[in-house]
């Protein structure tokens, strides 16, 4: 007899732990074949709640570890993610219903990706923070800081590359993330908890939600503690819901090309600029 | 010996040729409002009536918006850069020419004293355009990819309380992006954006790319709403930018939003006293504290709060409040009666929740609008007073025992414009300027602006930054994002 394989139970992350939803919810998620894979958590209001007071908490620890040490943790994720490579190659094949080499370059662009970030963590200031010439004896300063609690929407597919590509960004400017699964393609980004549980990020950085976007997007658009939103993987009425209802905390709303630039980074900055007087 | 009696130093104002009436500046010349409409803007330390100024209606600003258009698709957006800026080097050189005039028109519509308006209103608008002039043929080095593209028409609407100065701040970044403008000034201070229009004639400024529109708030929402304009910039309260920011949602259009503040300036017990009493006096009376990054929460460290307080009342004894075209004058006129009321109604919140209101003694003239210096002590983190913008000279005193307090006070609002910090310690001023939710943080000194500084707020201060670089960012296409 074959033996019985042992599946995995794909629930939350919140706070750096792998909770099931509050809500006792689940749904049904279906392989390229049609056939039953997991009953992934269907999150609730609440569950988003949670994992803002987690990211919230998190944050300023995360932005104040030095820039260097934020590249090597993103670098870690990197390495986390080549050694699980082959669980993600299976999820993405049975999901996407992909062929296994179209997998495998997913997942190497996913890895690169975050290598690609992680290196980018301690050049913010000097591409776009400055010294600046003012009419005065005045020393003057712009530097780049995090933002706060960032809400992910990435798009459905590639969905580890286009996860990976949304989030890094997010957390190589010093936030903390609550991503927002792909309602049909959520698996990777699920296990992508499991690499980030094993490369130091500190619990509450990440937290990744499953379930509908549409029943968690009127919560995200209006949570006063919810910073700034990447909804480029949500449909054009939606994007307006989330600006609109944005609009109460003036939320930085941003959608991006299916690109990596530094500008990913610091659209979820604030730049600083300080004033200081030089005399004796 | 006996005193000294004040002998009072006015400026003349036979420089300012106010016309009685003037139109929309609109495709290069004044025109009429189609609906023939007008209202009348007043010297608010007077009450006298300058002029009668033309009400833009939806036509109008739809007329605006087509010139602004036409001009940018046929000559702007094809002229050389560098021809583009020489016209902006042009007109930094004419405002500087005709600075005084439009220093003692800026006093007479606006009520800030001469003094402001002629040291720092006027040159700081034309050093705006100067700084902006030379970017013009450069937007290529400036970080944001290697062919950098402009917007299109952009819609700005500004307030009363540094009328040519925003202004300046709004039109020289997008004219040298490459935009074209359909620009409305606030409705109580119209009169040297129309005096700004005459120096684009000078300036031989091809037709439409500078328009200005004058009317309310009705006009305002015309310009934002109208469907053909590429991006709205935006100065004015927290509570109008988000009536903007929910009015484009749905649409293309895209948005820097410069909006209210509630600054804390935080004195440590080792900051050297008498120059902090000094910063105190100019964050929050300056321009009658009509300054979105004024300081209006001082934050003082317990043990040295008695001296600074004493200092400080001291201090406001000797504040000139009066005639704003008096060359001594430090405290002009409240802006509007509108204006006085909410300072009224606020400042009375604070006396009805049980904080302690100080003036000095002095007489405030008969006619106008006028507001004594005041501060508040014994005032706790959930008054009024502590918490919303008053956008008049009051000043919010609070205390603390250790820096983490300070901080967590200071952070504690929905603002995030500016702050100050006192201090002689070094490492101190930049811890305290690291923790700080602020985009401007002065140290050891209070509003200071400059073109090259960029300035905007966290929160809901607003979005974007104005002035340096990062400001010139508002105005250009974006290489990552996706427009809406």
């Amino acid at each position: 007899m074959n033996r019985i394989d042992v599946n995995k139970t794909y629930k939350l992350f919140i706070g750096g732990a792998f909770p099931r939803s509050e809500s006792g919810r689940v749904y049904e998620i279906k392989g390229a074949d049609k056939k039953f894979i997991a009953n992934p958590a269907l999150a609730s209001r609440k569950d988003l709640r949670d994992a803002v007071v987690a990211a919230k908490s998190a944050q300023p620890g995360w932005a104040n570890a030095t820039a260097f040490n934020r590249g090597q943790i993103l670098y870690r994720m990197a390495e986390m993610l080549e050694g699980r490579s082959e669980q993600f190659i299976n999820e993405i094949t049975i999901l996407e219903g992909v062929a296994k080499k179209a997998a495998q370059l997913q997942v190497s662009q996913a890895v690169d990706c975050l290598v690609w970030y992680s290196g980018w963590c301690d050049k913010l200031t000097s591409i776009s923070g400055s010294q600046n010439q003012v009419s005065g004896p005045f020393y003057n300063f712009t530097t780049p800081e995090s933002l706060g609690v960032v809400a992910v929407f990435a798009e459905a597919k590639p969905s580890l590359l286009a996860t990976v590509r949304a989030l890094a960004p997010v957390l190589a400017g010093g936030n903390s993330a609550i991503l927002i699964a792909s309602e049909n393609f959520p698996l990777p980004a699920i296990s992508l908890g499991e690499v980030i549980a094993t490369s130091d990020l500190p619990g509450g950085v990440v937290n990744i939600l499953t379930g509908k976007a549409s029943e968690l997007i009127p919560w995200v658009g209006s949570h006063m503690e919810i910073d700034g939103i990447d909804l480029t993987g949500v449909s054009k009425k939606q994007e307006e819901e989330l600006r609109l209802a944005g609009v109460d905390n003036l939320k930085r709303i941003f959608r991006f090309s299916n690109t990596d630039h530094p500008e990913r980074i610091l659209s979820f900055m604030e730049q600083k600029t300080i004033w200081h007087p030089i005399g004796i | 010996m006996s005193d000294f009696e004040y002998a009072s130093a006015p400026e003349s104002r036979a420089i300012a040729n106010i016309e009685s009436n003037y139109g929309l500046f609109i495709g290069g010349k004044f025109v009429q409002p189609k609906k023939g409409k007008s209202f009348n803007t007043i010297n608010p330390a007077t009450e006298e009536v300058l002029s009668k100024i033309g009400y833009a209606d939806k036509s109008d600003i739809d007329a605006a918006v087509k010139s602004a258009r036409s001009a940018y698709l046929k000559v702007w957006s094809k002229m050389p850069a560098k021809e583009r800026g020489k016209y902006l080097f042009r007109i930094a050189r004419i405002m500087q020419e005709r600075a005084r005039e439009f220093a003692v028109v800026e006093t007479l519509d606006n009520g800030k004293p001469i003094r402001e308006s002629r040291d720092t209103d006027i040159p700081l608008a034309a050093a705006h355009f100067f700084y902006h002039a030379g970017w013009a043929d450069k937007l290529e080095f400036a970080g944001f990819g290697s062919k950098p593209k402009s917007l299109g028409v952009v819609g700005q609407v500004i307030p009363w309380n540094f009328p040519l100065l925003m202004l300046a701040w709004k039109i020289a970044p997008a004219l040298a992006a490459g935009n074209t403008v359909v620009l409305k000034p606030a409705e109580t201070t119209p009169l040297t954006a129309l005096l700004f229009a005459e120096v684009c004639q000078q300036a031989g400024l091809p037709e439409g790319v500078v328009n200005i529109v004058t009317g309310d708030g009705v006009t305002g929402a015309a310009l934002v709403n109208h469907p053909d304009i590429n991006k709205i910039a935006f100065t004015g309260s927290t509570e109008v930018g988000k009536s903007i920011a929910r009015a484009i949602s749905g649409s293309k259009k895209t948005a820097t939003l410069e909006l209210g503040g509630k600054a804390a300036n935080i004195v440590f017990d080792d900051a050297a006293i008498d120059e902090a009493v000094e910063g105190i006096v100019n964050g929050i009376f300056f321009n009658q504290g009509h300054v979105c990054c004024a300081g209006s929460r001082l934050i003082l460290q317990e043990n040295v709060a008695e001296e600074v307080l004493d200092k400080l009342k001291k201090r406001m004894s000797l504040i000139r409040v009066g005639d704003p075209m008096d060359k001594n004058t430090d405290l002009g006129a409240i802006n509007s009666k509108e204006q006085l009321n909410k300072i009224n109604e606020i400042s009375n919140a604070g006396d009805k929740e049980g904080a302690n209101r100080w003036s000095p003694e002095l007489k405030l003239p008969s006619k106008g609008f006028w507001f004594p210096p005041t501060i508040f002590t014994g005032v706790t983190q959930s008054h009024r007073i502590a918490r919303e913008e008053i956008f008049g000279p009051v000043l919010s005193v609070l205390t603390f025992r250790t820096p983490a307090e300070a901080i967590e006070k200071a952070n504690n609002t929905m603002y995030g414009l500016s702050a100050g910090v006192w201090s002689d310690k070094g490492s101190k001023v930049l811890w305290a300027a690291k923790q700080l939710k602020a985009g401007v943080i002065w140290s050891n000194t209070f509003n200071k602006f400059d073109p090259a500084s960029p300035f905007g707020g966290y929160k809901e201060s607003g979005w974007g930054r104005e002035g340096g670089r990062h400001g010139l960012s508002g105005y250009l296409t974006a290489e990552a994002k996706v427009n809406k």
